[in-house]
């Protein structure tokens, strides 16, 4: 592999990764690792690197040997798409070849699908969830995961209460065979 | 020093089958002692949080299989405190099924009428109620005026949730807050303490020997409060009957394990484990459809966009549950709310030019999260799965502190499965895509495999010693004294939420096992009332009791 100035971090080819699988704006102009391919916040900014080395999650100890397994896979890919090589092989890939590269990798009976699924799903909950945070904190600090949900906020005691939750009226006709405790019979 | 411990009964788990045993057990004067692997929290100790090491981790075991991952409870409470509390009855049809086996799979002894005096006691032990259409949350009454408008019923549950304490906060998968959903934390476990029994939390049973004496010895170790993967001690305790409720995905492990010491097991334990037949499909509902098509509203602005409000499933669709159709083609469909992450990652855009399940279409799915209503299929597997060799300790290989490992579960869904999953697809899609009212894709099995929230049947009972590890007490084929009462040992897939059934299977256990003890020499007497002193549901029980003890 050619030596470039700035050889990638570890965490630049994991935000890489984690950027395709919830894409997101770039935080800067020189922004590497994420793509640029959607508005607003994504894995990236929802903190995917803090989820991915929680000591919590139990992901940490391999993350290392990811970044540097999907960078070979990367220079795999692209020396059989005939792509340049003089650039860093998975973050110097743009979004759509770093989206075919994840597929492979993720596509059922890959030999490395469990490790690759569960990066995924590490990035895709630091989206969803924010689980390196409290969640009534990361909706105060406007984690763009929840709030791309439209996840609503709690209240001032740190839990959730809908107060107003039903229509309020029958809204279609039960079973014929309904038993008198409710249940089929 | 290190004398070894002794009790009348040793319980693993302290989920349905563990604490409904626990408490008539010693309620009725035997020392009973339950080792639970999972920590023991109270009420406001069950968090509304995603953080890693909340209670939405703490309480929660997530296992990858082959094939097929697992979520179950893991704490003081069991499923109880984490489930949705959601309780049919299984329909009639269900006890005369055949399933992969050709002829009926339940115990000639159980059918529903069988079973009827057993789920009246736990229902007037938890309570379990009906549920009334204006306790029903905005994703129940959409997706009931769904079914209406597509030609279809629609029932709301019964359930275990006091509806009067409920804030509808969607945390119930958590442990519930309020003290609404009635967890066995509220009933029987308090009970089972009150009459002497004793709960040790962090205690993973690793596996059973037997004595000299015909007594059972119960190997533990003790296990970190934070760090599942941690053992921080370990001991024995020996038992005259042991009871094995440690959950569907646990118990044949831990027997597994014994084996080499303990002797063969039947074999059928570690075999025909189903996954209740379980499938979501994610719809996002457009929600001028919602207003134009169902005419419903919540205000001015919203006619839905409320999936984050209520309890998990409170509305159920009861139309496939027909015994007159052909067996792997009926099923019930409930709307549902999963929280973020469990009910986000395998969710699938409809139409999907790209990846379905990541990527940008997806992130634009979730800006539509609000509008999302999932449904919960519940159909007939064919109790294809199997376990492979147990795992060093516990169930599972941990790769979190919490939460989450790989298992040994192998399961390849049968021709028959995937048609009901099919049939169960299309008929969600009749529903839900009516007149354009929304879009429906199934969750994709590509990731962890098929999934399900209510494993059973992977040491059942039956009549067949070829085909059911248990026979119709619950008693270990070949093992005298050794009893299993959690959802392993329900036959087969139950077309309905598991938990009642589970529990019913339960009740009508405990009799043959206060015989046994007897018949050891410890008196322990049978007929304790439900666990608040009411005593109603104990006179329908009376007769089948009778034939037990006599």
């Amino acid at each position: 592999m050619p030596e470039t100035e700035c050889p990638p971090s570890r965490n630049t080819v994991l935000e890489a990764f984690a950027d395709t699988i919830i894409p997101g704006e770039k935080r800067h102009p020189d922004d590497r690792a994420v793509a640029g391919v959607s508005q607003g916040g994504g894995a990236v900014a929802a903190g995917a690197i803090d989820v991915l080395e929680t000591p919590e999650g139990g992901m940490a100890p391999a993350l290392d040997d990811l970044a540097r397994m999907l960078d070979e896979h990367a220079v795999a890919y692209r020396a059989g798409c005939g792509l340049p090589e003089d650039r860093e092989p998975f973050v110097g890939l743009g979004y759509d070849d770093r989206l075919a590269l994840v597929g492979e990798l993720l596509a059922p009976g890959h030999p490395e699908h469990a490790m690759w699924a569960g990066l995924a799903m590490f990035s895709f909950m630091a989206f969803d969830t924010g689980a390196h945070m409290h969640t009534a904190d990361a909706i105060a600090a406007g984690h763009p995961g929840l709030a791309t949900l439209g996840f609503a906020p709690p209240g001032e005691d740190g839990l959730w209460r809908f107060p107003a939750y039903s229509y309020g009226r029958p809204l279609a006709d039960v079973h014929p065979d309904t038993d008198p405790t409710g249940s089929p019979v | 020093m290190n004398a070894t411990e002794t009790t009348d009964v040793l319980i693993v788990g302290s989920g349905f089958g563990g604490s409904i045993t626990a408490y008539h057990l010693a309620a009725g004067g035997a020392k009973v002692t339950v080792l639970e692997r999972g920590p023991w929290l109270n009420s406001e100790e069950f968090d509304h949080d995603f953080k890693f090491g909340s209670s939405t981790t703490r309480v929660f075991d997530f296992v990858v299989g082959d094939g097929m991952s697992v979520l179950g409870g893991n704490c003081v409470g069991g499923g109880s405190v984490v489930y949705f509390a959601t309780m049919p009855r299984a329909p009639r049809f269900v006890f005369e099924r055949h399933g992969s086996i050709g002829r009926r799979m339940w115990p000639a002894a159980i059918d529903r009428d069988a079973l009827e005096p057993w789920y009246d006691r736990v229902a007037e032990a938890l309570p379990v109620t009906p549920t009334s259409w204006d306790e029903v949350p905005y994703i129940g009454g959409v997706f009931a005026a769904a079914c209406k408008a597509a030609g279809h019923t629609a029932n709301p549950s019964p359930s275990a949730v006091d509806t009067s304490l409920c804030t509808n906060c969607n945390w119930m998968m958590s442990g519930c807050r309020f003290d609404a959903k009635r967890s066995l934390l509220l009933n029987y476990l308090p009970a089972a303490l009150s009459h002497g029994a004793e709960i040790r939390p962090l205690h993973e049973v690793q596996k059973i020997t037997k004595l000299d004496t015909g007594d059972y010895r119960v190997h533990y170790n003790t296990i970190d409060e934070v760090d599942y993967r941690q053992q921080t001690g370990s001991g024995t305790i020996d038992a005259k009957i042991v009871i094995l409720a440690a959950g569907t995905a646990a118990t044949p492990v831990i027997l597994q394990r014994s084996e080499p010491e303990l002797g063969r097991m039947p074999h059928a334990v570690g075999r025909y484990f189903s996954g209740n037949g379980e499938r979501l499909n994610t719809a996002v509902l457009e929600d001028d459809k919602v207003r134009e098509l169902l005419g419903l509203s919540r205000d001015e602005a919203n006619a839905y966009g409320a999936y984050q409000i209520g309890r998990g499933p409170v509305v159920a669709s009861w139309d496939r549950l027909d015994g007159d159709l052909p067996e792997y083609e009926r099923f019930s469909l409930e709307q549902l709310y999963f929280p973020p992450g469990f009910g986000t990652i395998l969710a699938q855009v409809p139409d999907a030019k790209g990846p379905s399940w990541y990527g940008p279409e997806k992130k634009e799915m979730l800006r539509k999260w609000r509008s999302w209503l999932t449904v919960f299929t519940m159909s007939e597997d064919d109790n294809e799965g199997v376990f492979g060799p147990p795992p060093p300790t516990g169930n599972s290989e941990r790769l979190s502190q919490q939460l989450l490992g790989f298992g040994s579960l192998r399961y390849r869904p049968t021709e028959n499965t995937l048609r009901g999953w099919e049939v169960s697809d299309a008929a969600v899609r009749d529903i839900l895509e009516h007149n354009g009212l929304a879009r429906v894709m199934p969750w994709t099995n590509d990731v962890i495999g098929a999934y399900t929230v209510h494993p059973l049947a992977s040491c059942r009972i039956g009549d067949d010693p070829e085909t059911s590890a248990l026979d119709d007490r619950h008693e270990l084929r070949g093992h005298p004294g050794i009893f299993v009462t959690d959802g392993s040992a329900v036959p087969g897939a139950l077309t309905v939420n598991p938990a009642f059934t589970i529990a019913a299977l339960a009740e009508r256990a405990v009799p043959g096992i206060v015989h046994a003890l007897r018949e050891r020499g410890v008196e322990v007497h049978y007929g304790a009332p439900a666990p608040d002193g009411g005593g109603a549901a104990r006179r329908g029980t009376a007769a089948a009791v009778r034939t037990v003890l006599g």
